[in-house]
Order: C-alpha cells, then structure tokens, then sequence
C-alpha cells in the first residue's frame, strides 16, 4: 500500500509541476494530466512486467509511462524538449517510446497497434500481456471495434482498459456513448469487467483478475474503469462548474489510500516525491535543448 | 526461355521469402487457399505455411496498425490491401503512425513491414477499383514506395522490399500481374538498349538509338512503362524520333540521377503516369529535375496523367480516362516542334 501512494504521490506531484511549468511559460505545446485517475495507471500496471510485458498508452499517458518504467527524469526532459528526453524531444508528452512502452496521440490509433502488438506477442509466445489504454471518448472511433473483433477471432493475449472518466475533452459521455460501454466488447466473446472506484487497492484486485484471465486464457479481456478527471482535460481548460470538481475531491485516490496510512508515512512519501520530482527538474534544466537553432 | 507472368514472380518472392525468414507474415483479407488472394499473389502460401499467413475481416482502417504492431516487435509483416483504392482507409495509420514511429521515438525501433497492394485500371473495375493512388503516398516523408514495372526484376524488387529495415509500400499494377515479366538480355529489349542502375530498386534507361542525343527522356513507372515503351517505338518509326525512356522502380525516396543522365542527352523530359494529374508524380519529378537540369532543358517539362475526374468503368470512358500511347507520342512531339522551331 505504502507503494501504491508513492507511485501515485509520484505522479501527482509530477503533473502538477508540469501544470505549473506551463502556467509560468517555461513550457510550451499542450500535456494531458491523470490528476484523479492515478489509480488505474498504478494499479493495472502493478500486474505487468516491464521486461517482458507491453503497454501501449494514449495522449492521457503520463501515469501509466511513470507506473511502468520509474523514470520521471526521462519524462520531464521529454516534457521541457531536452536532448536527454525520452525520445530525444522528438515526442513530446502524448508521443513516447521507451522499452516495450509505446503512446502516440490520435484517439483510437493506438488499438491497432496495440492488437497488432498482441498478434506478435502471441506469435513469440513468450506469455507476454500486451494492455492497451483508452478513452471513454476513443469509443466513438471505429477501429476500436474492428481490433475487438480481430482480438477475440485471434484469441489476443491483450487487456484492454477503458479509462471512462466521463468525458472527452469538454464533451460528457452522455453526448457521446451511447448505451453501455461494457457490452460493446461483450458482443465481441470479450470477458469483461466494470468497477467504479478510485481505490486503487479495488483496481489493483479487478486488474489482477484480469491480467490473469489473459494469462492464463490468452484471451482479450475488456476492464471498465469509472473514475473521475479531477484537472483539466489539458491545462487551463475546464469548462466545468467549480462545485462539479469540488465534488470530485472524495474521489481523489490520494485521499482514499491516504486515509488508510500512516502520516508520517504520507509525509515521507510526500517529501521524498517532491524531491525526487525537483532533482529531474534541475537535470532537466541543465540539459541542452533539443535541436540546433536552440542548442547552447 | 519462356518468361514467367509477373504474378508468379511475385508469387516466387513471397514463397522465398517465407521458406528464408520465419519473421515473415502475410495479413490481408480473402488470402486462404485455394483462393490465394483477390489476385493470387498469395497462392499456395496458407497451405505451405498456415499459421503465418492471417486471413483477417474487411478492416483496413485497423489492418496497417495491426502490421505496423507486429513490426515495432521484431517481425516482417506483409500486408495485402486488395485494391490500392482502399489505403484511403489506413491513411491515419500510414501518415500518424508508421511513418512516424522511427524518427518519432528517437530511431529507437524500425517499422521492417511491406504494404502489398495492386492499382492501376484498364480492367472495367469502375472509380473506386482502378485508381493509382501513388501520389498520396508520395507526400508522406520517412516511407519507401516501390513500383514495379514488367521490364524489372519483379522478383528481386519484392525481396529487396521484405528484406528492407522501413516501411515499403509496393505498387503492383494490376495489368502487369498477368504479363509476362520481360528482361532485357544481353542489355537489349525490344530492340533498344537497356542499362540498369544498380542497388535494389534500380532504375532502368532505354535507349533506341544508342545513348546517341535524342528528343526526349520519357519517364514513367509501373503499368505506365509498357506504354512509354511502345510510344518510343512508334515515334522511331512513324516520326524517326528518338526518345529515352527511364523506367523508375522506386518512387520514394524520389531518386532522378538516370532522369537527368537521360535529359543530359535529350534536352526534353516528358512524364507518364496512371494516375490524376494535379498534384502528381510528374510534377514532383518535373520540379526536381528542374532544379538539376535546366540548363539541359529546352523547354518546359509535359506531364501526362490522368484526367483530373473518376475513372469509368464503361471500356471506352476509361480509355478516354486513362493516359495511353498516343499521348506520349503527342507530348514528345510537341516538345520535339519546340526544338524545331
Ligand atoms: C482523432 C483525434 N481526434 C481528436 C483528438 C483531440 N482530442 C485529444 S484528447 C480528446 C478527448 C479524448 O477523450 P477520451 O477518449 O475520453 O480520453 P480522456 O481525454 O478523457 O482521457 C480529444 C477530442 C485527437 N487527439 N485525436
Ligand atoms: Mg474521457
């Protein structure tokens, strides 16, 4: 549990900095936080083996690239377009490769990839999980259905995970997904389960169900994740009402795991997540920029 | 010797290529046998080799993703795209993804797959079966495209194309499947001399008169070289002009060196390709060997293409559609009153 927290502490502190960095104009282009959705990139992924194990993510990717391989200092220069970014400042935020980590940040792109990644897996047959996160919004995007069929016809060692955090963008899910979201993949012979928490002891249990269901069937398995985007869908742009994301703050699984712990314990977390956050900053600072006309 | 259809060249490739390499896939729809592909490309591969070759649902949208996927993890796929038309569907995995991952993600991982697919019309198969939607592709940076005509080693081409480290794309024009794959012996074919670049996907040069000066350098790839070929032949011997004909294998990256040898001795570049107009091949050619040739050139470049429309169906709409001899012949010889006059 106390690992949990500092995952999630870590990626907390990590996107709010990143927030801040924006809003004092030391970064530019766009980023995608998880604040409040910490809980599914730390609990699904407690469930994978970075070495043998593949993630394909989204624009929303963050957590889920900080819960697989630890390396925020990677992430932060990528961020800040530094030659020792993940991708050498080519990507960005929503484009990074590192290891068997893939994102890129055309909604519903990836589900091709990442059947086709589960195709090779399944070929190498070396038990490898290949899971793939999407958006509630990135169900309106047909290819999510043409690679739910072929995982289920193929039998695809692939979990994919809905973050349905009700909504895309600005658009609430009732503007835009219709009916239920779970028997979509039902209808493809897909397993499927739905859970509605931030607790990320509850999502670490049902995402250990289901990884272990693929494992063992090498069958695709759908997992629903209800939860709550706590920021804005980028930065600085939340059309919602101040009391909607007041009422939000129950859920913050920081708060929900927090609750259970010790403080002192929560404070050590904190402070050793400030700093760790701090010392990439400052490498990151040091770091030449990426590309000629701005190197020096 | 009697030469071989092109179909089963690329047919030989393919068995090659999975008897040689265990990484080798071949994804697309309909391509079991006794089937084999909407072309018979594939013919024979399923029984051979039934666990590496993947029927799959009509589903190109998600298809290149799928190839691309099996390619970031170490394996060759090929993908068949039944008709060229439809890598309008794929466009977002083609221009988001699979052109994009290596340079993207740092040269941190390669896209080793092959996106097999036939174009071209003359077969009554109406506007959405007969395009050659080459150019589209040529505006997408970091792929390879390949076109193979009948006068290239057809087989060879599609094995440089599965042994290469980044994306190819390879036109297979439909008329060409059922031709026989004629190579020059002894450097002659047709009567004219031939020489071939080397690497592997060379350019071919023809040249009736010699490599002597001539009238025009004629270029043009895939099911456009058999037609290029007869002009020449016919301005030789209806007009005793003679013109070079470049015929190109790869159309990305664009490579022109044979283009401006050739216009070195011409002075005139005329281009020929199946598909529309506006925005084309030959106008991307024409712009690059303006820029290494012009002091070569007497006159403007003449592109023949395609009507900027549909491709009919009917027989005598689509001849009226697509480019034929009588164009090339027409535009060499307006360049050829330029140098008169
Ligand atoms: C094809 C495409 N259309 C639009 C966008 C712009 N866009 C980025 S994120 C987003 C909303 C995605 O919503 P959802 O799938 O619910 O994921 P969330 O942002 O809620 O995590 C949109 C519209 C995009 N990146 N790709
Ligand atoms: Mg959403």
């Amino acid at each position: 549990m106390l690992d949990f927290y500092r995952q999630m502490c870590l990626i907390r502190r990590f996107e709010e900095t990143l927030l801040e960095m924006f809003s004092e104009g030391l970064l530019v282009g766009t980023t995608h936080t998880c604040i409040g959705q910490e809980a599914n990139a730390v609990g699904v992924l407690s469930h994978v083996d970075a070495d043998l194990d593949v993630v394909v993510s989204n624009h929303r990717c963050h957590g889920h690239y900080i819960a697989f391989t630890g390396d925020v200092s990677g992430l932060i220069a990528e961020v800040m377009g530094r030659v020792t970014g993940t991708c050498g400042g080519r990507g960005g935020s929503q484009h990074l490769c590192r290891g068997n980590f893939y994102t890129n940040g055309v909604q519903g792109s990836i589900a091709p990839l990442a059947t086709g990644i589960a195709l090779a897996e399944r070929e190498r047959g070396a038990g490898a999980l290949t899971t793939v996160f999407l958006g509630d919004g990135t169900l309106g995007q047909g290819a999510v259905y043409e690679c739910l069929n072929m995982a289920s016809l193929w039998s695809l060692p692939l979990l994919i995970v809905v973050e349905n955090n009700r909504y895309a963008q600005t658009t609430p899910s009732e503007l835009a997904v219709s009916g239920s979201v779970a028997a979509r993949a039902e209808a493809f012979g897909i397993e499927t389960a739905e859970l509605d928490t931030t607790d990320v002891v509850q999502v670490h249990a049902a995402a250990g169900a289901a990884a272990s269901s693929v494992r063992r069937s090498g069958r695709p398995y759908f997992l629903v994740l209800n939860t709550h985007r706590m920021a804005p869908h980028s930065k600085g742009d939340d059309t919602r009402h101040p009391d909607e994301l007041e009422a939000l703050r129950e859920h913050d699984p920081l708060r929900v795991l927090g609750a259970r712990l010790e403080r002192s314990d929560r404070a050590r977390i904190e402070r050793e997540c400030r700093e760790e956050i701090a010392a990439a900053r400052e490498a990151g600072e040091e770091a030449p920029a990426a590309g000629a006309a701005l190197a020096r | 010797m009697r030469q071989r259809r092109c179909v089963d060249e690329l047919n030989a490739a393919l068995h090659d290529a999975f008897e040689r390499r265990s990484d080798v896939y071949l994804i697309g729809e309909d391509l079991l046998d006794p089937y084999g592909g909407a072309f018979k490309v594939g013919a024979g591969l399923s029984s051979r080799w039934p666990e590496r070759v993947i029927t799959t649902p009509i589903s190109e949208a998600s298809l290149f993703g799928v190839a691309a996927g099996m390619a970031l993890r170490g394996y060759r796929p090929i993908l068949e795209i039944m008709f060229g038309d439809f890598i309008a569907l794929g466009f977002d995995q083609i221009v988001n993804g699979i052109s994009k991952f290596r340079e993207m993600y740092n040269d941190q991982v390669q896209v080793p797959l092959v996106v097999r697919t036939p174009m071209g019309g003359r077969r009554g198969y109406g506007p959405t079966h007969s395009q050659s939607l080459e150019k589209f592709l040529l505006g997408v940076p970091n792929v390879s495209m390949v076109a193979p005509s009948e006068v290239h080693d057809v087989r060879a081409l599609l094995t440089n194309a599965i042994e290469d480290d980044e994306p190819v794309f390879f036109i297979e024009n439909k008329v060409m499947y059922g031709r026989p794959n004629r190579r020059p012996v002894d450097g002659l074919l047709d009567g004219m001399r031939c020489v071939e670049e080397s690497g592997p996907y060379p350019a071919l040069t023809f040249s009736g008169n010699d490599f002597a000066e001539s009238s025009a350098t004629i270029v043009a790839y895939g099911g456009m070289v058999p037609i290029a070929l007869d002009a020449a032949v016919q301005l030789i011997l209806e007009h005793e002009v003679f013109c070079e004909v470049v015929a190109l294998s790869r159309l990305l990256p664009l490579g022109i060196d044979a283009i401006v040898e050739s216009v070195a001795r011409s002075g005139a570049l005329v281009t020929a390709e199946e598909g529309s107009l506006t925005a084309g091949v030959g106008a991307e050619l024409t712009a690059r060997v303006q820029e290494r040739a012009w002091g070569d050139l007497r006159g403007p470049a003449r592109r023949v293409a395609a009507a900027d429309g549909i491709i009919p169906a009917a027989p005598g709409l689509e001849a009226e559609a697509l480019p034929g001899v009588m164009d090339i012949v027409d535009a060499v010889l307006v360049r050829q009153a330029v140098r008169a006059s």
